[in-house]
């Protein structure tokens, strides 16, 4: 027990025909993120610096999606959001529609750091990052082919959904999965990308953080707000745990997904992976999620009632996960 | 059990000097929106429709944080934000950044009824509110002279307030004179619980006096300013930033489930864990419970109950 312990998510709800490459490119970026935030861990950097750090690199990349390779919205441009809390004084910041700021996660920590307030969004955030001289891009940058191609299908699958309501899975016999597909968010999963990136971090002095990203939901009107950039929802840290999620934001945000994994371990004495079975089991009623979460102690836990989460985790003994199951 | 309602029209550091210019006509836009919601309540409204109904003749009160009567951003503007939810069913809506629309209230509402969404907000939440033909107006009708005044004296003292905050304490009394006047107004929300135990919450702001442009405070944040479930409802006021960092609405209904104690007890120990004078919060239970307790010198608040009891109040009684 004791020690540092890390863990990186790339999404809840994997497409269980994902061709096998993409299974082992989103391995390798996990394990490269690991790699990143092990590190920065080995060189003391605080839990706070490690999270941020590893969430840039996966906001860079544009494999997930967050800053480059987010979702587009129903315009098919792209509005971003992050969220980053720090556990000993439950300092936070968040952003919301972002449109130019390279890496919000960045901007997330500028807001925590410095003003006076913890969340700041649209029009107003991009002001203050040109403030802050934080690097700026063109919306353009952020939009993948990838994803030009899912917001079209996106809008068939709506389109389809709305006039001939393809069955879920639970009505149907289970056999054919091609015909009556997995369904997040209302998209079929072969459509619903993985909502978001995060990163929870416990460091040798036994402090948690935790910061997601995102590009948000496919398809989505312009000005909505996920669960990433709220806390309590998408992201939280204190003094005993932090908490990432993912999945279905609604859901998320229902459940107070990331507050209910502390809130049971401070007030029911559970620990950190009775607490994270307990919160996907009992907290989700039908919604679909995954999280990662640390724990003081040096633990590190991961939970999602859904087919697979990209996933990775690392502590100071060793021990080293990366997963999609 | 019984039908049991309270509302609030903030919480902060009111001072016990409050003019009675200052004091009666919130005290009587108090008492009008608790028989809006009696009213409702004895008509059977569901809770959900009766917490809109009451936060929607808050909005409209000039004298409260909310709707016409917002306090203003950093650059004059106003940015309104509200948010409301189901104890049963736990459906929410929000949005934040709205400018033109009369009744922010009344938008979330339909953010939660007719979108997949939860929270809209700026341009994406004004687009939505002229697709669902809401009724909107120039931005300047949301402005009283009050709040331009507030601003000025934010600014001057170069700080971001909620608006009953003190002048900086170091300063000398006569500063003290100069802001005291104008500085009494805070969000508003309103809680409440049927004979059946349906329960709703609705909160509305228009946020910190001088924030920045786009800054999101406690209110449309699910489980910080807002917050119902099958065992109580609950809407917050304060300092935004401890309220989000205290995740105070969700904690008194997770204290309550996780302790085992009452709602009165549990929100009181909530209430202590965040910093003093920085939040009040109202709620209700499904079994008619009523708390409203405040770290700060004062909350506007009203509540009553289905066997008669009400009370409006701005301060402890034990601080007469």
């Amino acid at each position: 027990m004791g020690g540092w312990a890390i863990a990186v998510h790339g999404g809840a709800g994997v497409d269980p025909n994902l061709p096998k490459e993409r299974q082992e490119e989103a391995k390798r970026l996990l394990t490269r993120c690991l790699d990143i935030g092990i590190s920065a861990l080995r060189s003391n950097l605080p839990a706070i610096d490690v999270v941020e750090l590893v969430v840039r690199e996966l906001e860079t990349d544009p494999l997930f999606n967050s800053g480059r390779g987010s979702a587009l919205t129903e315009k098919g441009t792209v509005e971003m959001e992050a969220s980053i809390m720090d556990g000993p004084k439950r300092r936070c910041g968040a952003v919301s529609g972002l449109t130019t700021v390279k890496n919000p996660v960045s901007l997330a920590r500028l807001v925590m750091d410095k003003t006076p307030h913890s969340y700041l969004a649209f029009a107003g955030a991009e002001e203050f990052a040109r403030k802050q001289g934080v690097e700026l891009v063109d919306n353009q940058y952020f939009i993948t082919e990838d994803n030009v191609g899912m917001l079209k299908l996106a809008k068939e699958a709506n389109s389809i959904l709305f006039d001939y309501r393809i069955p879920t899975l639970s009505t149907c016999g289970g056999g054919a999965a091609l015909e009556s597909p997995i369904q997040m968010n209302g998209l079929p999963i072969s459509v619903y990308a993985p909502e978001t990136v995060g990163c929870v971090v416990v460091d040798k002095e036994g402090r948690c953080a935790a910061a997601t990203s995102t590009g948000g939901l496919m398809n989505k009107m312009t000005g909505r707000i996920g669960d990433s950039p709220l806390i309590g929802s998408g992201t939280y840290a204190c003094e005993l745990v932090g908490v990432s999620c993912t999945g279905e934001g609604e859901a998320i945000i229902r459940s107070t997904l990331a507050r209910e994994v502390a809130a049971v371990m401070e007030y029911k004495g559970l620990n950190l992976h009775e607490a994270v079975d307990y919160v996907i089991k009992y907290r989700l009623d039908e919604g679909k999620a995954g999280l990662i979460a640390v724990s003081k102690n040096g633990e590190v836990a991961c939970g999602f009632n859904t087919t697979g989460m990209f996933r990775g985790c690392a502590t100071e003994d060793g021990f080293m996960e990366v997963g999609v199951w | 059990m019984g039908w049991a309602i309270a509302i609030h029209g903030g919480a902060g550091d009111i001072p016990l000097s409050l003019p009675p210019e200052k004091r009666l006509p919130r005290e009587a836009g108090l008492r009008r929106c608790l028989e809006v919601g009696i009213a409702a309540l004895k008509a059977r409204n569901h809770p959900l429709d009766v917490v809109e109904l009451v936060v929607r003749e808050l909005e409209n009160h000039p004298n409260f944080n909310a709707g016409k009567g917002s306090v203003l951003t950093t650059t004059g503007t106003v940015e309104m934000e509200a948010c409301i939810m189901d104890g049963k069913t736990m459906k929410c809506g929000a949005v934040s950044g709205v400018s033109t629309v009369v009744n922010a209230i009344s938008l979330a509402r339909l953010v939660m009824e007719k979108t997949s969404h939860i929270y809209l907000a700026f341009d994406g939440a004004e687009a939505f509110a002229r697709d669902q033909g809401l009724e909107t107006v120039e931005m300047s009708h949301f402005i009283t002279p009050e709040n331009i005044e507030r601003l000025k004296q934010a600014q001057e003292a170069d700080r971001v307030q909620i608006d009953y905050t003190q002048p900086i304490q170091k300063e000398t009394p006569k500063d003290a004179a100069v802001a005291d006047g104008d500085s009494q107004i805070g969000t508003v929300g309103c809680v409440a619980v049927d004979n059946e135990g349906n329960l709703a919450t609705a909160t509305s702001t228009g946020g910190l006096v001088n924030k920045m442009v786009g800054r999101i405070g406690d209110t449309p944040v699910i489980g910080a300013g807002t917050y119902a479930n099958h065992l109580c409802a609950v809407s917050a006021t304060g300092r935004g930033e401890a309220i989000i960092r205290g995740t105070v609405a969700r904690d008194v209904a997770a204290v309550m489930e996780f302790k085992g104690i009452s709602l009165k007890e549990a929100a009181a120990y909530v209430i202590d864990r965040v910093p003093p004078g920085t939040a009040g919060l109202i709620a209700v239970s499904s079994t008619g419970e009523i708390a409203m307790p405040f770290n700060t010198t004062g909350m506007f608040r009203a509540c009553a109950t289905e066997d008669g009891y009400s009370e409006i109040a701005i301060w402890d009684s034990t601080s007469k």
